[in-house]
């Protein structure tokens, strides 16, 4: 049974229609994200499950309750706003002990029950700091510690780590999963990171425009993307034009393939032919294709270095623009410059046909 | 060592262009505020022995001030005038401050401040005569409610009493108290707010333990602002408050210009201040706790 499930919701805010037919569920202990570009009403579905939102019309049921017109405070969710929202006029043992005013848990047991909160979120020692003073990772992880103590059935995250700079975020979210698998609760983040979300979610639903896009595990979005849109939105992919009749398709620049159904996405026609950088290979002297592989020919348009890999941007003949591809950069191996000839091997199994988009 | 002459000439270049930009405003602050309050200081400690000022110091006006019982009195009912005078604009003008920020749209916010300020248009003594026609024995309150049968008699606790100076700066200074309010609740972040629901405070707490709290340098800010020029205001009182409804400035000005006793009025002035000062410092200790986490 599903902790969480979402029938038929939808949201309008006059005539615009921020939510349309969301269904979706979500169980116990699950790591759940909600991906999708500003706008994609991600924190609308977020805040409408957190009960700042009511919906339009549909149901939002947690743990088997109807939430319909359940006030915020009465609902089993907690929240870790995207500004912390840490009280500023309270120390941070009292911001973490501010939903606890009602428990029937004695002073000292309250302090005790703050004290562990902290130490689960590694701020050992800091209740009597004053709020105002913390970075921007304490209080982020104040927000969590508040949250936490209430053990909620569902904490929701809405974009908890997007304040953060890189090393702190990366280093959030690696904590973020930790925690989550330690108190067992269901997590809800909402995220415009796709590398975050992939990172961190057990499933993620991908929205744009008030719509799910698609609902799955990482590795299926990644790889088996539901059309363009989330192909494009979800890791790096170069488009070539191309042209599918039944199971025979012509690209640009690659020449026939014959596909398998699996890489086909949508009508017949012209279509987008994807293709990852990864499933792409800059041949050097000493490699040779494997007999599966087909080789084209191409010259190095622009690259970009990062040390452990370089992106190059090969334009291929024939083809009316460049395919990224990644190349990891071993000892011994060359870095190709602008203007070089590559011979660039690609696995037909590999690409992907979206037909025009519906 | 050349960059630090170069350095050392800049810093004297800006603290001289500093001093020509604070010149104009220092000379009247020391023309208008500075030199009047010395010299009511200094007043204070001389004498006026019937028609001329005695300059040696002494201590006598103090003496007497602190010995007569009736300026005491004028004095305490000052504070009490103008401390309820505060406590009814604040009490006023906190859901005023309240309804303006949180549930007018933001667009419409300017236009009912503007709004707001209406009553400032007009003079400040044209506003009081208005309040005596209010209120007055057959004022418009009075035969108003008369008319509706809701009183037999005139009301008369209502003008010439310390009720009427209540009632006429409450009004007056309604604005003073609103702005600051309203400024200090516009600073919340709305998320703290949503973040107490979300924590399993209903509306009622949530005020309390939120809004409130973090409002409170608005409403120290309008407490100061409407107390302090109450305490010595004497237009009013002169012109509603009766026999009963003097206050310590009326007392001051009758000193200088009635009974020719500057020194006397100067000592009952340098006391007021002093008060004031002290109540104003008291109430600024007692309210530090909110002010520096609020006023974030």
């Amino acid at each position: 049974m599903s902790l969480i499930s979402i029938e038929n919701v939808h949201k309008h805010y006059g005539d615009y229609h921020a939510l349309r037919d969301i269904n979706l569920e979500v169980g116990q202990g699950e790591f759940f994200s909600l991906l999708g570009p500003s706008g994609c009403g991600k924190t609308t579905l977020l805040r409408t499950i957190a009960g700042f939102e009511d919906v339009s019309s549909g149901q939002v049921r947690i743990g088997g309750a109807s939430m319909i017109g359940v006030p915020a405070n009465q609902r089993p969710t907690n929240m870790v706003f995207q500004s912390y929202a840490i009280f500023p006029h309270m120390s941070v043992a009292e911001n973490v002990g501010f939903g606890l005013r009602k428990s029937s848990l004695s002073g000292a047991e309250k302090a005790t029950a703050v004290g562990e909160a902290l130490e689960m979120v590694g701020l050992n020692g800091f209740g009597a700091r004053a709020a105002h003073a913390l970075s921007g990772g304490q209080r982020q992880r104040v927000a969590l510690a508040r949250a936490l103590i209430l053990k909620p059935k569902v904490l929701l995250l809405d974009e908890p780590l997007s304040a953060l700079d890189k090393k702190m975020r990366e280093q959030m979210q690696s904590e973020l999963r930790r925690l989550q698998r330690q108190v067992g609760i269901t997590f809800i983040l909402v995220t415009h990171d796709q590398e975050e979300a992939l990172i961190m979610s057990d499933r993620i639903a991908v929205m744009f425009d008030g719509k799910i896009a698609q609902l799955d595990p990482p590795p299926q979005l990644y790889t088996r993307p539901a059309n363009r849109q989330v192909a494009e939105f979800i890791g790096v992919m170069t488009f070539l034009p191309g042209n599918r009749r039944a199971d025979t398709l012509e690209v640009a620049g690659l020449g026939h393939v014959t596909l398998s159904p699996d890489q086909i996405i949508g009508a017949e026609g012209d279509v987008r032919v994807g293709l990852r950088p990864e499933s792409m290979t800059i041949l050097f002297d000493d490699m040779a294709a494997e007999p599966s592989n087909r080789v084209a020919q191409g010259t190095v348009e622009d690259l970009a270095y990062y040390g452990d890999m370089t992106m190059y941007e090969v334009r291929l003949a024939g083809a009316p623009r460049p395919v990224t591809v990644s190349m990891r950069n071993l000892p011994g191996r060359p870095v190709l410059a602008r203007g070089d000839a590559a011979r660039v091997v690609w696995d037909p199994a590999a690409l992907m046909a979206f037909g025009p988009v519906d | 060592m050349i960059d630090q002459i170069e350095t050392g000439a800049r810093v004297n270049q800006e603290a001289k262009r500093g001093w020509v930009l604070v010149s104009v405003p220092l000379f009247y602050t020391i023309l208008l505020m500075a030199a009047p309050l010395t010299a009511i200081f200094v007043f204070s400690f001389w004498s006026q022995d019937f028609l001329t000022l005695d300059t040696t110091m002494t201590l006598k006006n103090y003496r007497e001030a602190f010995s007569e019982p009736l300026y005491a009195e004028l004095l305490s009912r000052s504070i009490g005038i103008a401390g309820a005078v505060t406590l009814v604009t604040v009490v006023l003008a906190f859901p005023v401050a309240y309804f303006v920020s949180f549930h007018v749209a933001p667009e419409r916010k300017s236009l009912w401040l503007f709004l707001i300020t209406i009553p400032f248009w007009t003079s400040y003594l044209l506003r009081i005569f208005l309040w005596k026609v209010i209120l007055g024995f057959n004022g418009v309150l009075n035969t108003s409610l008369q008319g509706i049968g809701f009183i037999e008699e005139p009301l008369t606790f209502i003008l010439y009493n310390a009720n009427a100076v209540v009632i006429t700066l409450a009004h007056a200074f309604a604005p003073f108290a609103i702005l600051p309010i309203f400024v200090a609740l516009e600073k919340i972040d709305r998320s703290l707010l949503e973040a107490a629901r979300d924590l399993g405070e209903n509306a009622v707490m949530t005020f309390v333990r939120v809004t409130l709290p973090l409002a409170m340098p608005g409403v120290v800010a309008a407490t100061l602002i409407v107390f302090i020029p109450t305490v010595g205001d004497y237009v009013t009182p002169r012109l509603v408050g009766g026999p009963n409804g003097l206050m310590i400035a009326n007392m001051i000005q009758t000193q200088f210009l009635r009974l020719n006793n500057a020194p006397m009025g100067a000592a009952l002035a340098v006391i007021a201040m002093t008060t004031v000062t002290v109540m104003a410092l008291l109430l600024l200790a007692a309210t530090r706790k909110w002010m520096r986490g609020g006023g974030r």
